[in-house]
């Protein structure tokens, strides 16, 4: 498969919230307010890139070689929370403003199961590198797409006329799976 | 500040707490606390291992297993981890317990390793093992801490159950046992009532997991409304 077509599948054929159940933690519980959710998908997507750029020659250069491909949870864990800290510093050195977007975001990220499912899936499935790392791209940019999607439709429910018991999260659940409905009509386009 | 504008010191009774009883910290995560329904927490298992009964099952026991450990575990060591370093200490810990869980599942149901899949690992990051591991057993001993964990986990596994079972039930029309279980037999519920032909396919799909856990907070709530109009 061509890195093209592993982008735009794992960004929108297989998205990795509506088709793979990741990150759903975060995508109900930050879509309701549009300025925090860009923030929250930029750094989604910084985060699980980086991760999966370390993680994998980790696994395949020290874990494998070594023989104890048992402990990669605790090892990718380990890189990921150390990388979130890492990019907290980088960003609050570097750009103010961004780190004030992001700020309160970044620590969050460490308890996505996103990044820590991508970096876990990238080891399981035989990929290279470079397939490796654009798998990752089109996952946080698939979730970046699908959450701030997700929220613009949220706002608009507030105003909406909603039977009472489904105000709030139930509406947003039915929402969710419309969404995830009609990106299963894009299944089989690759 | 002059001394006219000094407030008379209000006295404020301490509020007394009644210390919860033992059955009460089992009971609490089973319902009132319950880590899908009520706290919306833990999200990712409950929708992409609940497509059949028995992986909603198989992922229930190994919550159950991970939560009292953990909770444990944490609960054992709160007083020698400095607090400044207890993250990612209870991450270790977490991270640890779940990968022991995984060899296990590993070695004796291989086809729930499989069917699983990433999901069992992803326990680690499942924000109600930590929540309980952060908010609880950190600050209690470790009976309380233990009833804790198997109460919450009791509690989310038969809430991965209820979904299971109706999406299972409705997007098939039966529900299979036994296939990725190890039970040692196979056998088909509900088989001979030959709804098949009704099913409604999509539940086992992606969308119905939103669908139906949609539905159940629905439900809740308007039962919970219909118990205020009551009072």
């Amino acid at each position: 498969m061509n890195l093209i077509a592993i982008l735009i599948s794992s960004m929108i054929i297989n998205n990795i919230v509506l088709m793979q159940f990741l990150g759903l933690c975060s995508f109900f519980g930050v879509s309701t307010k549009m300025k925090s959710v860009v923030g929250m998908g930029l750094a989604v997507i910084t985060v699980i890139f980086l991760s999966a750029a370390i993680t994998y020659p980790l696994y395949k250069f020290v874990l494998v070689e070594l023989g104890i491909q048992y402990i990669d949870t605790i090892a990718f864990i380990l890189v990921i929370a150390s990388l979130v800290q890492l990019t907290e510093l980088i960003i609050k050195r570097f750009s103010q403003s961004l780190y004030k977007a992001l700020g309160v975001y970044l620590p969050l990220i460490a308890t996505n199961c996103a990044v820590l499912g991508v970096a876990l899936t990238n080891v399981a499935t035989p990929q290279s590198y470079p397939e490796a790392l654009m798998f990752a791209l089109g996952s946080g940019l698939g979730y970046a797409f699908i959450i701030i999607t997700f929220t613009a439709i949220r706002l608009r429910l507030d105003s909406a006329n909603v039977p009472k018991a489904m105000k709030g999260l139930p509406i947003a659940f039915i929402t969710a799976s419309l969404m995830a409905m009609a990106f299963m009509g894009l299944s089989g386009i690759i | 500040m002059t001394e006219a504008k000094k407030v008379p010191v209000k006295k404020v009774e301490p509020v007394v707490e009644k210390e919860p009883s033992l059955w009460d910290i089992f009971t609490k995560g089973i319902w009132k606390e319950n880590g899908i329904f009520v706290m919306v927490l833990g999200l990712c298992p409950a929708l992409a291992v609940t497509s059949s009964f028995e992986g909603a099952f198989g992922m229930g026991i190994l919550v159950i297993l991970v939560l009292t450990m953990t909770n444990t575990s944490v609960s054992l060591i709160r007083k020698v981890v400095p607090d400044t370093v207890r993250i990612p200490v209870y991450v270790i810990i977490i991270a640890t317990e779940v990968t022991i869980t995984k060899m296990l599942v590993d070695a004796f149901a291989p086809a729930l390793a499989t069917k699983l899949g990433v999901f069992i690992a992803l326990i680690t990051v499942n924000c109600v093992v930590f929540g309980r591991a952060e908010s609880f057993a950190s600050k209690n001993n470790v009976i309380k801490s233990l009833l804790d964990g198997v109460g919450v986990g009791v509690g989310f596994a038969l809430s991965l159950v209820i979904i299971g079972f109706f999406r299972e039930f409705l997007g098939t029309g039966a529900i299979v046992l036994g296939k990725t279980l190890p039970l040692g037999f196979e056998y088909t519920v509900f088989e001979g009532l030959g709804l098949g032909k009704y099913a409604f396919a999509v539940l086992v799909q992606p969308p119905g997991a939103f669908m139906v856990i949609g539905i159940i907070l629905a439900i809740i709530t308007a039962a919970r409304q219909a118990k205020g109009v009551k009072k």
